[in-house]
Formats: structure tokens, C-alpha cells, sequence
């Protein structure tokens, strides 16, 4: 079993029972969370791939993933900005797949 | 057609699709990592960055003198006359 395999299955039984699902794109899905290990090797945790991380800590905390904008994203556009979790809903493309405006305010930019 | 730069991320999903995008539609592009820069040179591009989409996020297109954030494809299409 792959790093990405073991991650994935790592996080799929967490997340799924709070209602996050793997986007079904597997492909897309394994090209993020080899990200997210990347930033872990860069930065000492796994900062959002779609995010410019400062890698201070503390100011990207926010930027975890999973990150604090996951739950409102998911529940407006089902999905995350990233498209990494995203509803049921999203997966069986019975809602539209739009663009996840970027939810961070530029306040929270540490440069 | 307009000169296209794009300010991206190397590991960000919606930068990878965009560089894709414009390749399979045959646009010359200029592309900055953004997060494998380093020291003056990285804060230079994220202050241009910044001055095109004050929340500095990626990617950041500007065709021409057209600015859109995000992969959004048919506003791309139509910045960039195809």
C-alpha cells in the first residue's frame, strides 16, 4: 500500500461519518493528498494545496486542511475550495459543479 | 491574442487544470510558482499579485489587462477570443 493509499484511507474513515467525502475523481483526489504530504515535508503540516501557505504555524492555521472554511464551503457549494471533500450530492452530480469563491479574507494574509 | 501570465501554485488542483487548459487550447503562457519562490523575489509577485486580486489567490490570470481569478473557464475562453 502507496503513502496516498494509506492517507486516503486514513482520512476517508474520518471524514465520511461527518458527512466530507473524497471527491469521486480519484485521480484529482491522489494529485491533492500527494500535495498535502509535500506541504508536510515544506512546512511541518499539511497546509491547503490551493493556498499560498506563509509557513508560520500559527498565521496559517486557518489553512490546515482540513481547513476552517471546509464546513461552510461544503454547505453552500458542496464543496471544499479545492474540491478534495465535497457532499454526496456533488458526487452523483445532481448539483452544479461551480467555482468555490475563496472564503479566506484577505485579512488572514500573512503577507 | 493577448499575452497571458498566470500566477500559480505547484500544488494547487485548479492551477494544475488551468495550465492544462490553456496547453490543450494552444495558448503560450507564462506561468510563476508562487510557492517555490524564495526571499525578495517571492514577495515582489505576491505584492503584484496582490495588486491584481487583493485575496491572493491562485490561480490569478491576467490576459491582456484582463484579470480572473480561478479556473473559470468560459470567462477564460471569452478573455481570450476562442
Amino acid at each position: 500500500m502507496t503513502e496516498i493509499e494509506k492517507l486516503y484511507d486514513l482520512l476517508k474513515k474520518a471524514q465520511e461519518p461527518k458527512g466530507y467525502y473524497f471527491n469521486k475523481d480519484r485521480e484529482r483526489v491522489n494529485d491533492l493528498l500527494s500535495s498535502l504530504m509535500q506541504n508536510k515535508e515544506r512546512y511541518g503540516y499539511m497546509a491547503c494545496p490551493c493556498r499560498l501557505a506563509s509557513g508560520d504555524r500559527q498565521s496559517d492555521a486557518d489553512i490546515f486542511c482540513p481547513c476552517v472554511y471546509r464546513g461552510p464551503d461544503v454547505q453552500e457549494f458542496g464543496s471544499c475550495y479545492c474540491n478534495l471533500y465535497v457532499t454526496r450530492a456533488w458526487n452523483s452530480g445532481s448539483i452544479p459543479h461551480t467555482y468555490i469563491p475563496e472564503r479566506r479574507p484577505a485579512s488572514k494574509l500573512p503577507f | 491574442m493577448a499575452p497571458v501570465k498566470i500566477y500559480t501554485l505547484s500544488t494547487c488542483s485548479h492551477c494544475k487544470t488551468t495550465k492544462k487548459f490553456l496547453h490543450d487550447c494552444n495558448v503560450v503562457y507564462d506561468a510563476i510558482d508562487v510557492d517555490l519562490l524564495q526571499g525578495e523575489e517571492r514577495a515582489a509577485i505576491i505584492e503584484e499579485v496582490k495588486k491584481l486580486n487583493p485575496n491572493c489567490s491562485f490561480p490569478t490570470l491576467l490576459i491582456g489587462d484582463q484579470v480572473i481569478v480561478g479556473f473559470k473557464e468560459n470567462e477564460i475562453k471569452e478573455a481570450l477570443g476562442i
